[in-house]
């Protein structure tokens, strides 16, 4: 059985995902579990680029676009991200994520 | 000096200042308050004098000055003053009598720790009672009647902590206004059968040509004409207050007030102004004069109340014990007789024998004062007695004054004034029951008199305070002595050789003199029937003075049965509280079970429909309205907690379902085909 390299690509994001997703769910350094979920963020920015590039229509740069405008916004997500993560040590001299839950209803 | 009508105000407005001012006083100022009332009267009394030198210069004229007092609707209401002699003449006697009895008064109400009050309503008395003599309004007239009444109530109250002195003020003014009743009536309907209340108004007043021609033209139920009719309501004023059968109960018990208001209200002024009420209404009362068919004339009506009320007093007076009460039926008796007067078509004769009256009768009261202001108020005759010796001067003007209301011959005012009432109740054609009564009545007066001067003055005191007795201050002396001066003086001016006051009154410019000799008849009658009564008076108890003041009368020896009952005063208070008072009582019980268990019950069962209706009210508003409104909130609440305890704050728990969901949605998408 041969793949092609749409499916490559998608076994790829696929794997990418899972990645993220046990590392975001076992972690529980909250920087860590941040990168967890930039790794998610990254396998769907890999879908977007391959259905872009092997899809059955493909048009000038959307993909591309799409892609670019997700990173922008992801880099802006980790500053926020991050900052709250030192308002959170500088609180609690702590970033567990369960020690963080207060918000509780 | 002469005073205009227009300015006629004053008069009474300077009572009425020196009331307001005393009023305001402290109670310590008694002495100045007293100043006060004494100078306004004695300027009201100045002013009196003016006003009676301009109403003298035209007699038989009405000067008048009417004004807006104010506008209701379409109409105005208006008052005026109004100067005749008659009114000027009634000014002068009430302001200078008036004046002396204030003066009189500041020496007897002096240990009276109220006496600016006792000023205060005097005062206020005085204002009231010129107001009613200068109105030009029957409106304004039963204003200051009402007044007159009031102060009248408060002055016989004024020691009021006594039982029966509350009791005889209460009954005073409540008798009073039983007549007062028809008074307003008889005014209600003047006003709506004339449109005015004004007694002269430029040809449209009640009491000219044009409206009383109008009133006797038309006739009321039972055939009377229109102003008899309005004539007799307005009378029943006149007899509640001027003590006239059948109401002439309140005059007597009246006598529980201090004596100078006995003398001022109740002898010599107030009492008189339902016989000036009658005098001012003439025109009106003798309207019906020469109707042939009508039932009855109101002058006829009146004649006859005055004989009956001029007998009865006499009679009730020859059996009563107590000095004040004794002069009390006799101004009763006198003033029947001027209703008399009035009722036979004399007004001139009833006014002069008023204005005589006033002055002796207050003279006696004034005297009867200073006796029982030196005997420490001991009033009852059976304990006076030997006073002559030692009271000379109230002795002398005493005396002077019983001979003025007496009618001893020639010398005495009231001699000359019942002279008149005599001379014209014989001219009068209707009836001599009149007449008769007026003659029995002279011979009584004389009777009762005798015995009084006899019991009071003669033979040896019968009691401590009266062997204690001694004269009094020049202050309460002098007044007598001027009263005593003007009760023998004033018959000068209207005896039929000079009849100066009744020619003025009737409105006789020049004095005309009859021959003193005319009517000699009648005027010899009446000195027989004096010298009778004195002489059955002194037969019976100057004689052979009484010894002890337990002794019984010696008319009482002849006829018991016969004193007995005048000394009850013939039953009248009995009567009147056994018919009257009981009907009253009753009416009250049924007004009082009536509210209790008529109005009462329903109210009652109001208020339980309306507390059911609340109770109704709480139930439905909790159970069904709130009822809803909690379970909504409460089933709100809870969804609320169940939400809340979701919410773990727990980030991996939340990632943990994101997760949960995002495999499921995979099976679903991959169980389920893609289309």
């Amino acid at each position: 059985m041969s793949l092609s390299p749409l499916q490559l690509c998608l076994l790829f994001s696929s794997a990418l995902f899972c990645v993220g997703l046990i590392g975001a769910l076992a972690r529980s350094n909250t920087i860590l579990v941040l990168l967890g979920v930039e790794l998610m963020l990254n396998a769907a920015n890999i879908n977007f680029i391959a259905f872009w590039r092997y899809g059955p229509a493909p048009s000038p740069a959307t993909g591309v676009l799409f892609v670019i405008f997700a990173i922008a916004v992801a880099a802006a997500e980790a500053a926020v991200g991050l900052a709250l993560v030192i308002a959170v040590y500088r609180h609690r001299r702590s970033i567990q994520l369960q020690d963080a839950n207060s918000l509780k209803g | 000096m002469s005073l205009s009508a227009s300015s006629l105000w004053l008069i009474p407005a300077l009572p009425l200042l020196a009331a307001a001012l005393t009023a305001t006083l402290p109670r310590s100022r008694a002495g100045l308050a007293a100043a006060i009332a004494i100078g306004a009267l004695a300027l009201s009394f100045l002013l009196s004098c003016g006003a009676l030198v301009t109403a003298l210069a035209a007699p038989g004229e009405h000067l008048y000055s009417n004004f807006i007092w104010f506008d209701l609707g379409l109409g105005t209401v208006r008052l005026g003053w109004l100067l005749d002699p008659l009114t000027a003449l009634m000014c002068t006697m009430v302001t200078f009598v008036g004046t002396l009895i204030f003066i009189f008064s500041s020496a007897y109400m002096h240990d009276d720790d109220r006496a600016k009050q006792f000023f205060c309503f005097l005062s206020l008395f005085a204002a009231a009672m010129l107001g009613l003599l200068v109105a030009n309004s029957l409106l304004l007239l039963f204003i200051c009647w009402e007044l007159v009444g009031l102060a009248s109530y408060l002055l016989i109250g004024f020691w009021f902590h006594k039982p029966s002195v509350a009791a005889a003020a209460k009954k005073a003014f409540i008798t009073t206004r039983i007549g007062d009743i028809g008074f307003l009536l008889g005014l209600l309907w003047l006003n709506d059968a004339t449109g005015s209340l004004l007694f002269y108004d430029g040809g449209k007043g009640v009491l000219e040509t044009g409206a009383l021609s109008a009133l006797a033209a038309q006739t009321t139920f039972g055939g009377l004409a229109v102003s008899t009719a309005i004539g007799l309501l307005l009378f029943c004023g006149a007899i509640g207050k001027s003590g006239q059968f059948p109401l002439h109960v309140w005059l007597p018990d009246a006598m529980e007030g201090p004596t100078p208001v006995s003398a001022l209200i109740h002898a010599a002024t107030m009492v008189a102004a339902g016989v000036f009420l009658i005098a001012r209404i003439f025109p009106l009362m003798e309207a019906d004069k020469l109707l042939a068919a009508v039932p009855v004339h109101a002058l006829s009506v009146v004649a006859t109340i005055g004989a009956i009320t001029a007998l009865l007093g006499a009679f009730i007076a020859i059996a009563q014990n107590d000095l004040k009460r004794i002069l009390a039926f006799s101004t009763v008796s006198q003033l029947g007789y001027m209703m008399l007067a009035l009722g036979v078509g004399a007004p001139s004769a009833a006014i002069f024998h008023l204005l005589t009256h006033a002055f002796f009768k207050a003279l006696l009261f004034l005297g009867a004062g200073s006796v029982i202001h030196a005997a420490h108020h001991e009033q009852d005759i059976r304990q006076l007695g030997g006073l002559s010796a030692k009271m000379k001067l109230t002795f002398a003007t005493f005396a002077i004054g019983t001979m003025a209301l007496v009618g001893v011959p020639l010398f005495f005012s009231g001699f000359w004034s019942k002279e008149a009432i005599l001379h014209a109740a014989h001219g009068w054609q209707v009836s001599h029951f009149p007449f008769y009564a007026a003659l029995l009545g002279v011979v009584l007066t004389a009777f009762y008199n005798t015995r009084l001067i006899s019991e009071v003055f003669f033979g040896h005191g019968r009691s401590r305070s009266a062997n204690h007795a001694h004269e009094n201050s020049s202050v309460m002396t002098t007044p007598l002595v001027i009263l005593a001066f003007f009760a023998i003086a004033l018959g000068f001016l209207g005896a039929p050789a000079y009849p100066w006051i009744p020619a003025k009154l009737s409105g006789e410019a020049a004095v005309h003199g009859h021959s003193l000799f005319d009517g000699v008849g009648l005027m010899a009658l009446s000195v027989v029937l004096v010298a009778l009564g004195v002489g059955a008076g002194f037969a019976l108890y100057g004689r052979k003075t009484r010894t002890s003041s337990t002794a019984r009368d010696p008319l009482e020896q002849a006829l018991p049965r016969v004193f007995a009952a005048l000394a009850a005063r013939l039953g009248f208070d009995e009567l009147y509280t056994a018919t009257v008072g009981r009907l009253n009582a009753a009416l009250a019980t049924f007004s009082d079970l009536l509210d209790r268990w008529v109005f009462d019950a329903v109210i009652r069962f109001l208020t339980r429909l309306g507390q059911f209706a609340g109770i109704v009210n709480r139930e439905t508003d909790e159970d069904l309205l709130n009822g809803g409104f909690d379970a909504t909130s409460q089933s709100l609440r809870s969804t609320g907690q169940a939400y809340s305890r979701a919410q773990s704050g727990d980030a991996h728990g939340y990632l943990r379902v994101i997760a949960a969901g995002f495999v499921l949605l995979l099976l679903a998408v991959l169980l389920g085909g893609v289309r």
